[in-house]
């Protein structure tokens, strides 16, 4: 049999979404982001809801996510996506409305604003990429970089006495009454991503039943930020990673 | 003749702001402007017009709110007070960036830092020569009664949709507590979902239909030769924002050989001080900043040439005083430009007035 006799529509297992554009990703190899752009774009596919859809990007190496995924997008100041979101949901009640961030964007500098949206059970999907370091920046310490690990701020790694501890920010918000979903998943092995993948159409299918705020974590890597390579990176996130922040539904109204 | 009442001018832009279909106020309390989202939430508008109305947990998150807002072309309105614009400046920055059109109220209350809660025009600079980051302008109105605080709701919201621009209603704390005499604007349907996209479809976030290509907004560009082009496409803007929007009232200029210039509650205050002169036999007249950006320079210039000296009366050190001098410079004219004025929250009285006039420009 030729390739060309195999090459056809009735034999097709797989494809890109529609709605991931046909442009160079800028993230580097081996970084999560990719891939959770992947499962988000599907998603959206999926639900049938691009025309319906407003992503708010971030600052961060997220910042250019609007140029990866086509629907339209609003590009934040450093950790206000969530007052962004909050003033397009509640004007505009029929949208489907996300926030993509990053652990410096909403761990940090933003942690007023994500706080109180999801106090307010904002109607939003919280997409929320925790990878301990902060990627388009350099590699400084973000608020959630594990104690020991070594920054370009943290050059001996991140002690208590100087830093404090990693901030468990998920954890905060799964205990705020308007959340309705939250969760933490990653996508360093194809079952996790199909994992996490059922994570982010939950959080979507939420919001457009307006069941306030879901908010899905992924703990994700950053092999150039960490200095290691894409498989080293996969293995030091299981490794540790996740024992910082234990994979899992944290909160679930459905099943409460 | 529309509906007539005695309101506070805080109150009055709550008023003014649902009677224009307005579609949302994003705000957190100060002093002392805090009556305007009181009122809101007492006239219940998501219940009448579908208004939304909602306190943040900030001013940082209330501009952005306005921001995410805004971006789907909706009108919508903040307001503060002197340290919570402050806060905003960010916000104001990146919507001038992104080209949104917004209100921003600014009820002054006397600086720097925390300052005191009395009137003060000392957030002049901050509001016409920037506040935020980079090379912006705010289309700013300067209200000197109640009337014109109901009026430059619906006069600001149409600049700022004219141009995609945030505008800003800069009033004080006098203006903000005092109650007079006001006719109310009829109310106006907000705009329906067609009437958004026929006019802000080609760049507001309405969500992306087949017909069309994403919009996106932001004010992002890193590559240099387009952030520079997107730059002086916006300067382009506000040139014709400068040829086409400036306001001011003249009062008893045509004959003066001195002429006060002041804005807001400074300009009544001088009216006052205007009268008190006129009958001693001098002939002075006042100049009234409605727009302080774009600033009535032309005005100027041309009474320069005719003027033998100038006042500027302000809440502040002296601030607008700077351009008034730029104005007659431009104009090639040499009279004198004098700065009278009280600082910290103290409003000048019209003896004060009065005498400076006396003192800076008649024993010249």
């Amino acid at each position: 049999m030729e390739i060309q006799d195999i090459i056809k529509p009735e034999n097709l297992v797989y494809q890109k979404s529609k709605i991931q554009l046909d442009v160079i990703s800028h993230y580097c190899p081996g970084c999560s982001h990719g891939v959770v752009h992947k499962i988000v774009s599907e998603v959206i596919d999926e639900l049938g809801i691009q025309d319906k859809t407003i992503g708010i990007s971030p600052v961060g190496c997220a910042v250019f996510a609007y140029n990866l995924i086509d629907i339209d997008w609003q590009e934040a100041a450093h950790g206000r996506a969530p007052a962004l979101a909050t003033g397009i949901s509640r004007t505009n009640p029929d949208k489907v409305v996300f926030t993509y961030q990053g652990d410096g964007d909403l761990a940090s500098i933003g942690a007023a604003e994500i706080i109180h949206a999801c106090n307010r059970g904002e109607n939003i999907v919280v997409i929320f990429i925790n990878n301990a370091i902060y990627g388009m920046t350099g590699g400084q310490m973000a608020p959630t970089t594990l104690l020991g690990q070594v920054t370009s701020t943290t050059p001996s790694g991140r002690t208590v006495e100087l830093n404090g501890y990693p901030l468990k920010i998920t954890d905060i918000i799964s205990q705020l009454p308007g959340v309705s979903y939250c969760t933490r998943q990653s996508v360093h092995t194809a079952a996790t991503v199909r994992k996490c993948k059922n994570a982010v159409r939950k959080a979507f299918r939420n919001v457009m039943d307006k069941k306030g705020t879901s908010f899905v974590e992924v703990t994700s890597t950053c092999n150039s930020g960490w200095k290691m390579t894409p498989v080293e990176a996969n293995n030091w996130l299981a490794e540790h990673m996740f024992r910082e922040y234990p994979q899992g539904d944290l909160k679930d109204v459905d099943k409460a | 003749m529309g509906e007539l009442r005695l309101m506070k001018g805080n109150e009055v832009v709550a008023e003014a702001a649902v009677r224009c279909g307005c579609d949302g106020y994003f705000g957190y309390p100060i002093t002392p402007q805090s009556e305007i989202m009181e009122t809101l939430m007492e006239l219940a508008p998501w219940e009448t017009t579908g208004m939304v109305v909602l306190q943040a947990e900030s001013e940082v998150s209330s501009i952005n709110m306005v921001y995410g807002a805004a971006a789907t072309g909706k009108k919508v309105m903040t307001s503060s007070s002197s340290p919570g614009i402050s806060l905003m400046q960010e916000g104001i920055s990146y919507m001038a960036g992104a080209e949104l059109p917004c209100l921003i109220v600014n009820v002054q209350r006397g600086g720097p830092g925390l300052g005191t809660i009395q009137p003060s025009q000392a957030d002049y600079f901050q509001t016409v020569k920037g506040g935020g980051h980079g090379d912006y302008r705010l289309i700013t109105l300067a209200p000197s009664s109640v009337q014109e605080m109901n009026d430059f709701v619906d006069l600001a919201f149409d600049l700022a949709f004219k141009y995609r621009n945030p505008a800003m209603i800069l009033t004080d704390g006098a203006l903000g507590q005092m109650m007079e005499k006001v006719e109310l604007s009829e109310f106006k349907p907000r705009w329906t979902r067609e009437e958004i996209l026929q006019m802000s479809g080609s760049w507001a976030t309405t969500g992306k239909t087949p017909d069309r290509k994403r919009n996106i907004v932001t004010s992002l560009e890193l590559d240099s030769e387009k952030m520079e082009q997107n730059n002086i496409r916006i300067q382009a803007k506000y040139q014709e924002i400068e040829a086409n929007e400036v306001r001011c009232e003249e009062v008893m200029c045509d004959d003066a050989e001195y002429i006060l210039v002041a804005f807001g509650t400074s300009a009544r205050i001088c009216l006052k001080a205007l009268e008190i002169l006129r009958a001693r036999g001098v002939k002075i007249g006042l100049l009234r900043p409605i727009t302080i950006w774009p600033f009535p320079s032309k005005v100027i210039a041309e009474r320069a040439r005719q003027v033998k000296g100038f006042l500027s009366v302000e809440m502040s050190a002296g601030q607008m005083v700077e351009d008034i001098k730029l104005a007659v410079f431009d104009a090639g004219c040499h009279v004198p430009v004098e700065y009278a004025g009280r600082m910290g929250g103290i409003l000048p009285s019209p003896g004060e007035v009065v005498e400076a006039v006396e003192n800076k420009l008649l024993k010249r």
